[in-house]
């Protein structure tokens, strides 16, 4: 599979289908494990991380997960073919800046993904499009079982799964999911939100992780806890969490919507205005009025546009991916003038003509 | 995906702001220098990097990481799923290695007949035919069968 062949097809979480879709973009269940006869990575010789990863390649070849997969050497790939791999959250920042031997076994419909030589040994990520944990964990469940058939992990009675950081110790399970808030941040409610959720111990993210800003309004929510609670018990703490965030927001964008619909309808519609005409642009502008356009399709105040485009708008629109679509390699500059072209380009298509 | 450089470094400053509170300095530092015996890290490397080097660790730093573990979790046993091969104990690594260090004593020393139990000791563990756990208070004798062989 060549890496630019992702391109063409929409991630799993860009879909826009699944339950609750227009507020939960995507549900993700990431497990942390480690081979039981290496040090951890901070002490690992380059000899170690070599021989993790033959391991795991070596298990791989022999699973049935080996069928519907590719193992990819991360040190072999250039920049921009790391930096798109991050753009779709399929490889961490971790993993394409750290050195030595690592690589990530990739689904080609992207629905999983196992990054190897990371914080820890192994990283499991299943990806669902909209809120469905269950069958994410279901997923993550059988993956976990297969590399474990070849693999011993690290594993110790009283505090389970061991991992590089405590934080990750026990079961080794992060659950979280990627919501659409732009109702919630207009009506300045989102640091109330953060507060309620941290005080149960749920952590809020921005779209690319820990440290990531809060760009176009996406917002990861995710249990803090991974020792003490069984998997089904995570799994089932942030499922409770996410039905009241989807009835603020939507509340949020009633509100809006009644008490100034023509606010409303005209900011959404100028967003749309400056991503069809724009000759240069930003790809931080571009979240931000991608943001509102998506609520304002989501609104039905905008009707020539599909939420699909816009999700995969997202994407496109981010440095690497701009690359890799026009083939080769770009300035700044050049960037955010071809990223105006291509945004120029999918949203004045008649909703017919647009290509998934 | 999240970029976990700032856990680390949230964690280990939540480790020290914590630690400095409930522990005396003089404690602190005597917890600073226990080292792992199996991947030398020092207590104060892993309070700096936030990250450990092994996962003899645990029991290496066990209960200088208790209180960091109820601050971040409100817990200190694992609840949850548990891996059909049961073999991957840190505990298991550290007798292995122990048992490896005594070998190579013996034949040094020309033991050879201490050298040949050991080698069947080793085997012994290496196959799962002794599993070595944190909470058995028994010694492992050669005698004991704790659990099958693990499918490797």
């Amino acid at each position: 599979m060549k890496i630019e062949e992702l391109a063409n097809q929409s991630s799993e979480w860009m879909r826009g289908q699944g339950p609750e879709s227009d507020i939960v973009m995507s549900s993700r269940i990431r497990l942390a494990r480690n081979l039981s006869e290496f040090p951890f990575i901070r002490k690992c010789t380059p000899k170690d991380r070599l021989a993790i990863a033959t391991s795991v390649h070596r298990a791989l070849d022999s699973l049935p997960l080996a069928a519907d997969s590719e193992y990819v050497d991360v040190a072999k790939l250039g920049d921009l073919d790391r930096q798109f791999l991050m753009e779709r959250q399929l490889i961490s920042h971790e993993l394409s800046e750290s050195q030595g031997a690592r690589a990530v076994i990739l689904d080609p419909n992207e629905r999983f993904s196992i990054m190897v030589n990371e914080e820890d040994h192994l990283r499991l990520q299943v990806m669902q499009s909209g809120l469905d944990l269950e069958s994410a964990w279901q997923r993550m469940d059988e993956l976990d079982n297969q590399l474990e058939s070849k693999l011993t992990y690290s594993f110790n009675k009283r505090l389970g799964y061991l991992t590089a950081c405590p934080t990750n110790v026990g079961t080794g399970l992060r659950v979280s999911v990627m919501l659409h808030l732009p109702a919630l941040v207009a009506t300045k409610q989102i640091d109330k939100v953060f507060r309620a959720l941290n005080k149960i111990n749920v952590a809020v993210r921005g779209l690319y992780g820990e440290g990531s800003q809060f760009m176009g309004d996406f917002y990861q929510i995710s249990n803090q806890m991974t020792l003490g609670k069984n998997e089904l018990g995570l799994v089932a703490k942030v499922s409770e969490v996410v039905p009241r965030l989807i009835d603020y927001e939507r509340k949020a964008r009633e509100f809006l919507v009644s008490e100034s619909r023509d606010d409303l309808h005209d900011n959404v519609s100028r967003a749309l205005g400056i991503l069809c005409t724009a000759k240069k642009i930003s790809s931080e502008e571009t979240m931000h009025y991608l943001s509102k356009v998506r609520m304002g399709v989501n609104l039905g105040l905008i009707d020539n546009v599909k939420i699909p485009t816009v999700n995969k708008l997202f994407i496109h629109t981010q440095p690497a991916h701009l690359q890799k679509l026009c083939g080769h390699k770009l300035s700044v500059t050049d960037r955010n003038i071809e990223r105006a072209n291509y945004l120029k380009l999918h949203l004045m298509k008649r909703p017919e003509n647009e290509i998934n | 995906m999240s970029n976990e450089e700032t856990p680390a470094s949230a964690l280990s400053s939540m480790l020290a702001k914590q630690l400095k509170i409930e522990k005396a300095s003089e404690e602190l530092a005597s917890a600073d220098k226990k080292t792992c015996p199996i991947c030398g890290i020092t207590f104060a490397d892993f309070r700096k990097g936030g990250r450990l080097g092994c996962a003899y660790d645990y029991v290496a730093f066990e209960e200088d990481l208790e209180p960091l573990l109820v601050n971040i979790h409100g817990a200190l046993e694992h609840v949850g799923k548990v891996p059909t091969n049961l073999s991957g104990s840190p505990e298991r690594q550290q007798r292995l290695m122990q048992l490896k260090v005594e070998m190579k004593e013996a034949i040094d020393k020309e033991d050879y007949e201490t050298a040949s139990r050991l080698r069947d000791k080793i085997s012994a563990v290496e196959s799962g035919q002794e599993t070595v756990w944190n909470d058995d208070t028994s010694e492992q004798s050669d005698d004991d069968f704790q659990s099958e062989p693990p499918i490797v």
